[in-house]
């Protein structure tokens, strides 16, 4: 009778998050000036994918406390990569799809290594790595550009419809989770990073790893930014290392985990949450835009969406009673 | 030793030493399998750095420990639970958002296939539960939303769930109710039957009489006395508890003089959750009012409470006789009410360590140092020299880091930028913590100089040769509410540890009086 109520509780946020993003789009399906027909969900999907891609990297990270300021900038570079490298024959392209996760795994591994052995906190360590990952993808793509040579036939794959009725992207979703995020909730490494963001302290002395599970969380967060930034190259068919698309990724990818019902404060929410969070703050960009606002307004709307989730995640500082806990 | 009776764990001349401070020295244990042994002593007997070592947290500085005749040593709390020894701390080691069977095997979960196993995590989480005594705690709830004395039940079974052979429980019954803890010894006493040897520390006397086996008495870093639970009454086991090395020189205390004087502060019934009861105190200008007690009785709480630290606190709070609300520590230092609260935490709650010594020395005075929002420069370096005179702070100039100095002269730092405020009532949180003999009897003879001039002093401290040295009246705290006012001459170091231990060393019989007032 009360095994339910458990399991319930500990999927609350994400089921709420989807309850939301239903009515949200629901309202948006059925206002679009094209109907509620397949090819607005598919586009609206490709484009909900990456952030949510993107919101997934950051959950890791702040499951354990920390913050990852970085994702936007790695799905840039990966992306600008990914156009270069994801080429010529199925072989070619194999191996330039690993290159593109390897770097995204680098990428995470290093921001990782740095939180860990440098001690720095990770908001400014990963900002720091974020503006040198930037710089390379710069470098490497001055100029939007793309490949002639581009593996057009595999990136169509993933950005079309599947059997003709399911958006792939979404597939590719369901397989990104199920091969990575459950893995990774059910191992002894994935919990040691909950009990290292809920209380590290307490993590430490019952003989938890904490470094390790940091190291991973912050890795798989690379690579799940890679994994982003290689659906980004499948969209456009090319590599652009746009800093306010960098910046945007990350600012909405903290929007995304909090409205998913990830907990700042670390410790608590799922990744499937923040996906649903990433669904609700694109469709609510969208809505801008079947209700004929001014594009102009759209940052500042979702200036206030991001604000108005943060402060939702801190409703439970009103409840401390040692003042001196705020500090903590 | 004869090899028919290898002990379970035996200590040798364990020596450790934190800087200046020997925590411990030379001490000797023996501990049999089979049995629940009890360790007694006062504040900084030793106690928890011999808990420590024995878990594996600190590494002896000199002697051996011997696990069943072999030599052992543990660099990491690791090493110790592979050596089969659990320890319970006072502090928990759960975590809050995790749940029950999550944290029961935290440590070593069941796994297949490289994911946990949920099904068999559960077994695990439910056999521990039970072997603790606790099946009504469902293994899917969130450590978080049990009370905190079925979070010490969750601890035990964590703890149980590694199958130790030495179990160590330092205050582990201190959060419990009466049931809970009758239920606890009941899981104990099974476990000493299984063969299990239990180190058990606790300040309850009765819980000692009930459950140990032997007892072992620490003081000063030493182990006096070690004998058969039940053979020594309660006022020895005091006797044997008191006795420290080092006395201090104390200035003269307070003469009688002002004893009708009005309180400047008064508080009446004042309560926080449950950590503070009804704690009703008041202390005149000129008195030094002492907080005694083992540590963590609800002290530290209490002046926070009285600094405006904490919310949600009742009861009522008089200064010079009229009711206010302190709300916040930045108007417990407004100059109507004139408090300061000297922390316990120097380096964090107390000081800045990476700025000068000039700008913490007048950082809570700063407003009266400044003219319509700017630091009057002058009148800054006039006063900060004043208080390196006042209070002799041994320091290479105003501008180096306050970081730099020995521990000592930091608290004097941290003492002297209150005392810029000149206060009418002065917290003290423990301030000689980790400090040289020479600075500490320099602090008493400047607590008695305040006092003298009209401060109201309220001072907390773990050392009771202190509280007898130094203070007027002492309340002693026990479990959040205050168990004895001792004054002038009542105030000894056999009152104060008999109080402490909430044990009635007076000539009442047992069973006349009860030995806790309810």
């Amino acid at each position: 009778m009360k095994e339910w109520r458990y399991k319930l509780a500990e999927c609350r946020g994400a089921l709420i998050a989807l309850a939301v993003f239903l009515l949200l789009f629901a309202i948006y399906g059925s206002n679009h000036p094209a109907g509620f027909t397949l090819n607005v969900v598919t586009t609206a999907a490709n484009k909900g994918v990456l952030l949510a891609l993107v919101a997934m990297a950051q959950t890791l990270v702040v499951i354990t406390a920390g913050i990852d300021l970085s994702v936007g900038m790695i799905f840039v570079l990966t992306n600008c990569v990914a156009s270069a490298i994801v080429v010529g024959s199925p072989w070619m392209t194999i191996f330039g799809v690993i290159g593109v996760l390897a770097t995204g795994l680098l990428c995470g591994a290093i921001n990782g290594a740095i939180v860990i052995f440098g001690r720095l906190q990770p908001i400014v360590a990963t900002i720091a790595t974020g503006a040198v990952y930037f710089g390379i993808a710069l470098w490497l793509r001055p100029q939007p550009a793309g490949s002639d040579i581009f593996n057009s036939d595999l990136a169509d794959a993933f950005t079309g419809k599947l059997a003709g009725v399911v958006p792939s992207s979404l597939v590719a979703l369901l397989g990104v989770v199920l091969l990575i995020w459950i893995p990774f909730r059910r191992s002894a490494v994935g919990r040691d990073a909950y009990a290292v963001g809920s209380a590290e302290l307490a993590a430490y002395m019952s003989g938890v790893s904490v470094r390790r599970a940091k190291f991973v969380a912050y890795t798989l967060a690379g690579l799940l930014s890679a994994i982003g930034g290689l659906f980004l190259a499948f969209i456009t068919y090319s590599g652009e290392a746009s800093a306010a698309s960098g910046g945007n990724y990350t600012l909405f990818s903290i929007a995304a985990v909090v409205l998913g019902g990830v907990s700042l404060f670390g410790g608590v929410g799922s990744a499937i949450g923040a996906i649903f969070g990433a669904l609700i703050f694109r469709t609510v960009g969208d809505l801008l835009f079947v209700f004929n606002l001014d594009p102009l307004y759209q940052p500042l709307f979702q200036g206030v969406v991001l604000f108005l989730a943060v402060c939702l995640g801190s409703v439970r500082l009103f409840q401390v009673r040692n003042r001196l806990d705020l500090f903590g | 030793m004869d090899a028919a009776a290898v002990p379970l764990l035996r200590l040798e001349a364990v020596s450790k030493r934190y800087g200046g401070v020997r925590a411990l020295e030379k001490a000797n244990l023996v501990v049999e399998a089979g049995q629940v042994h009890a360790i007694l002593g006062e504040n900084g007997a030793g106690k928890s750095t011999l808990i420590k070592i024995v878990a594996g947290v600190v590494e002896p500085d000199e002697g051996s420990m011997h696990l069943e005749g072999r030599e052992a040593r543990f660099a990491r709390p690791a090493d110790a639970s592979a050596a089969g020894i659990a320890c319970i701390f006072q502090e928990l080691s759960l975590i809050p958002d995790l749940s029950v069977s999550d944290n029961i095997a935290i440590a070593n979960p069941p796994q297949r296939f490289g994911v946990i196993d949920r099904r068999r995590q559960r077994q695990i989480a439910e056999e521990a539960l039970a072997r603790a005594g606790a099946n009504d705690i469902h293994p899917l709830e969130l450590v978080k939303d049990l009370p905190l004395s079925r979070r010490q039940i969750v601890e035990i079974a964590k703890s149980l769930a590694r199958n130790p052979r030495i179990l160590i429980l330092d205050e582990a019954t201190s959060a419990l109710t009466a049931a809970d803890v009758a239920k606890v010894f009941t899981v104990l006493k099974r476990l000493r039957s299984e063969g299990l040897a239990l180190l058990y520390i606790s300040h309850r006397m009765q819980e000692i009489a009930e459950i140990a086996d032997q007892c072992t008495v620490f003081r000063n870093g030493r182990n006096v006395a070690t004998y058969r639970a039940g053979s020594k009454s309660d006022q020895e086991v005091v006797e044997m508890m008191i006795g420290r090395e080092y006395r201090h020189a104390f200035p003269p205390k307070l003469a009688a003089g002002n004893a009708d004087k009005p309180p400047v502060i008064e508080v009446r019934n004042l309560s926080w959750l449950r950590r503070l009861r009804n704690i009703s105190l008041s202390a005149r200008a000129g008195e030094v009012v002492g907080l005694g007690g083992l540590d963590g009785q609800g002290q530290r709480e209490l002046l926070l409470a009285l600094f405006g630290v904490l919310s949600g606190v009742t009861g009522e709070t008089l200064i010079d006789g009229k009711r206010v609300a302190i709300k916040s520590p930045r108007m417990a230092k407004s100059r109507r009410i004139g408090m300061a609260l000297i922390p316990e935490d120097r380096k964090t709650e107390g000081l800045m360590l990476p700025m000068s010594v000039r700008d913490n020395l007048s950082f809570a005075g700063i407003d009266r140092l400044s003219r319509a929002g700017v630091i009057d420069r002058s009148a800054e370096r006039a006063a900060v020299d004043d208080m390196i005179r006042l209070l002799a702070i041994r320091t290479d100039g105003t501008e180096i880091p306050v970081g730099s100095l020995s521990g000592g002269n930091q608290q004097k730092v941290v003492i002297a930028k209150w005392l810029a405020l000149s206060p009418r009532i002065l917290l003290l949180n423990d301030p000689t913590r980790g400090i040289d003999v020479g600075t500490k009897q320099e602090l008493y003879q400047l607590l008695r100089k305040l006092a003298d001039s009209g401060a109201a002093i309220i001072f907390y401290s773990t050392d009771y040769d202190e509280l007898v040295g130094c203070c007027d009246k002492v309340l002693v705290l026990y479990d959040g509410a205050v168990k004895r006012v001792l004054t002038g001459e009542e105030i000894t170091e056999r009152a104060l540890i008999a109080s402490a231990l909430n044990i009635e060393t007076q000539q009442r019989e047992a069973g006349l009086s009860p030995a806790i007032p309810t």
